[in-house]
């Protein structure tokens, strides 16, 4: 019994590993080409997609036996983030023309996943199109582009008319000062019971978004301005700024006085859909900062169609701490298209990109996803500006915007940014408290060096 | 469930050492026989160098490196000696995520899962027959599920509008956000209900191995029932019960889909078990080697419970 037992398992395993090696011989290569495309496609973004599919087309029309192949990622932007990188560590892995967060490009480029695109923007008639703003947006620590521009945003408050009127407030409202944000949401809170006058996320739940639309907008509106963050100029951290607590006071009145969601609700990862979906479409809510492409979820197609968007909604920027200048505060971010450095058809997968970002393709991907324009002649294009009611008043945001610092640390020290907010508004710390643990572990992060205290 | 039957039906101790002398003592064998009975083992231990012992090693490697996913330190790591572990002291995450990462295997498994497996499976022995496959089945019902759809199960269960909110408000209660309010509680008590069936499993089986003529002995002798399931059938199971307080102490030590699912280790770090905070670090900040250094903490101690178990074992001298 026991030797024939002893002789089937192995014969299983040697079975395994016959197996083994079959699936690791390399399936053969002829002389057609492939073109590996790696983005992301969820039921709520699916514009890539359509972009994609329409472009693998045609592209595989114009270069007949090359084959481009759609690889898209259904999952949270973090999770494709990790699988990107995981997959870029071996060349049998790595994507040709990947879609890439802006926040990435620096430190993707330190670790050598993206090929330097100067030399073959050189060739191309298009690249004078694309804005400075967007140029640097694609820029690595040493000045060469490494990424190119798909699309930008900005941040705004987004309020319900028929709300702010109910409470006695004119409309077209134009806060000036953090102030009038908590006067607008004390009179929306004494005069409609039921309502959440005011939201802004916070913690950690919303992650990354909790910064971008919500503790950003109070912290580069603060004295410091664009420096409130991390020095640009001397390339260091900031920690113990009076800014930062005052942020994080406003946060701590608005969850405090019962302006906002509850804690618990502005903790969830789904409470977006929430808002967009719910709230404000039976005008349960004030008011709340989001993304320029908020228009997206609620325009036909979107994933929380509701018509009544345009009438009732208005868009302005959210103001700086006292009304100091520029008068608005927003915050940017947008995604690029790279082209992987270890793509063994680097030229093909260059040509695949620029297909995808021509004119006519880059018009009706920023048209369906509520993008801002970077190129100026789809910023130019009359179905641009038509496209909703809002693409005006958010464009013009550019000029009082912020882009993040996206040096190799920042994703942690964002998630110190969100423990910071969090710890507030569950009443856990102390805006003074957070503040100093925010300090201690940033120094922690970037090392003592790389921190300025102001 | 194939684990449970292979310990169900591993002979007891005291067998194996009765036997052995006399497996060894038939007849002298040579040294080429014994080299050539080797030969079938081969493939096996290939494989598992390969994909049990490689991994490890190179977890250990990695931890005292500073590789990353993304950052120069990417494609060129460079080791740094001990720095990560040095790192990890001075987190103030880690003290936490360690007493976390405690207090939930003891807490759902070590008592709970163990505990409450036993007295099922007691209970099951002395109830009538279509009674105890009906819970047989509901409990095992648990453990047949994948880990993500009992996670998902679970989450559907204690999240705001949940199941088990519904069911409190239904009797006119108002229950808190279990995974916000109590995320210990709420991932504890969903091992709890997910596990309990592998120790149920094991001990109906070394249950039904308990001689009855001594229980029976016992019972004539005028002992309770307290007093049999603690001197007559708990000294005789005992082997099984360290070897189910092992498995399941390795197997909760690195639960993650579970927490990952209902909590994601939030609100904060409140549920931010060892496994959770090696991902995190890995995959969410790119520090991987700092992540595999976590991961090699949690591996130690995975070993000193286990070589706390396995003294357990050995039978007593007497």
């Amino acid at each position: 019994m026991k030797n024939r037992a002893a002789i089937a398992i192995s014969v299983v395993a040697i079975g395994a590993l016959i197996g083994l090696t079959a699936c690791s011989s390399s399936p053969g290569t002829s002389g057609d080409k492939t073109i590996k495309v790696t983005y992301i496609k969820t039921d709520a973004f699916t514009a890539l997609d359509t972009l994609f599919t329409k472009v693998k087309t045609a592209f595989e029309t114009a270069h007949p036996g090359v084959t481009v192949q759609l690889q898209p990622v259904s999952a949270t932007d973090d999770d494709y983030k990790t699988k990107l990188a995981l997959s870029q560590r071996s060349a049998e892995t790595a994507p040709d023309v990947f879609y890439e967060d802006t926040t990435n490009v620096r430190s993707d480029a330190d670790a050598g996943y993206l090929l330097k695109l100067d030399s073959y923007l050189a060739k191309w008639n298009d690249w004078s199109q694309f804005t400075d703003a967007a140029k640097q947006a694609g820029q690595g620590d040493d000045g060469k582009i490494y990424a190119v521009s798909l699309g930008t945003d900005t941040r705004a408050i987004w309020y319900s008319k028929p709300v702010l009127q109910a409470a006695g407030i004119a409309v077209p409202w134009q806060p000036k000062t953090w102030q009038d944000v908590l006067n607008a949401a004390q009179k929306i809170k004494a005069a409609e019971p039921g309502v959440v006058p005011f939201n802004m996320y916070a913690g950690t739940g919303t992650g990354e978004g909790s910064n971008m639309q919500g503790f950003y907008e109070l912290l580069y509106g603060t004295a410091l301005g664009s420096d409130a963050l991390y020095d640009s100029a001397s390339g260091k951290w900031v920690v113990g700024s009076q800014g930062f607590v005052d942020s994080l006071t406003f946060l701590k009145t608005l969850y405090d006085q019962q302006l906002a969601l509850t804690p618990a609700e502005a903790l969830d990862p789904n409470i977006w859909k929430k808002v967009f979906g719910e709230l404000f479409p039976k005008g349960k809510l004030g008011g709340t900062v989001e993304g320029s492409y908020t228009p997206s979820f609620w325009q036909k197609g979107g994933s929380f169609e509701w018509a009544g968007y345009t009438t009732d909604m208005g868009a302005t920027a959210f103001p700086t701490q006292t009304g100091q200048a520029p008068g608005g505060v927003s915050m940017s971010g947008g995604w690029t298209l790279a082209v992987g450095a270890k793509s063994a058809n680097s030229q093909l997968a260059f040509d695949f990109m620029t297909m995808a970002l021509s004119r006519d393709n880059a018009l009706a991907y920023d048209n369906a996803n509520s993008q801002i324009a970077v190129r100026k002649d789809v910023a130019a294009d009359p179905s641009y500006v038509a496209a909703n009611p809002f693409v005006k008043a958010v464009t013009d945001l550019v000029a009082v915007t912020h882009f993040r610092p996206a040096t190799s640390v920042y994703n942690q020290i964002s998630v110190e940014v969100q423990k910071a907010s969090e710890a507030v508004i569950t009443g856990k710390m102390s805006p003074h408290e957070a503040a100093a643990a925010y300090d201690v572990a940033v120094t922690g992060i970037a090392t003592a060096d790389k921190v300025v205290k102001k | 469930m194939v684990t449970a039957d292979v310990i169900a039906t591993t002979p007891p101790s005291s067998d194996r050492r009765r036997q052995e002398p006399q497996g060894s003592g038939r007849r002298p064998v040579s040294r080429l026989a014994k080299a050539l009975r080797m030969i079938p083992l081969i493939p096996a231990i290939i494989i598992m160098t390969i994909f049990l012992a490689g991994p490890i090693i190179w977890s250990f490697y990695g931890s005292f490196t500073n590789a990353a996913l993304t950052g120069p330190n990417a494609s060129h790591s460079s080791w740094i000696g001990l720095d990560n572990y040095a790192k990890l002291l001075q987190d103030p995450v880690f003290p936490l995520s360690l007493w976390l990462t405690v207090l939930f295997t003891l807490a759902s498994a070590v008592i709970s899962q163990n505990v409450l497996g036993l007295g099922i499976a007691l209970t099951m022995t002395r109830a009538n027959k279509r009674l105890a496959s009906l819970i047989g089945s509901i409990v095992v019902g648990a453990w047949i599920l994948p880990e993500i759809v009992a996670a998902f199960v679970c989450y559907a269960y204690f999240s705001k509008n949940g199941t088990l909110n519904q069911i409190l408000a239904a009797v006119g209660m108002t229950g808190p956000n279990w995974l916000y309010s109590f995320p210990m509680l709420a991932v504890i008590l969903a091992n709890l209900w997910r596990g309990t069936a592998f120790s149920l499993l094991v001990y109906q089986a070394a249950l039904n191995d308990v001689p009855p003529e001594i229980t029976e002995a016992a019972m004539i002798d005028g002992a309770s029932g307290a007093k049999r399931l603690v001197y007559v059938t708990i000294p005789i199971i005992r082997t099984t019960i360290t070897t189910n307080l092992m498995l399941i102490t390795l197997q909760t030590l690195s639960v993650f889909t579970l927490i990952y699912v209902m909590t994601a280790g939030g609100p904060g770090n409140d549920s931010t078990t060892l496994p959770i905070l090696a991902y995190k670090e890995a995959f969410r900040f790119s520090n991987i080697g700092y992540g595999t250094a976590i991961a090699t903490v949690l591996l130690l101690i995975g070993a000193v419970f286990s070589i706390v178990y396995i003294r357990a074992a050995r039978p007593a001298k007497d």
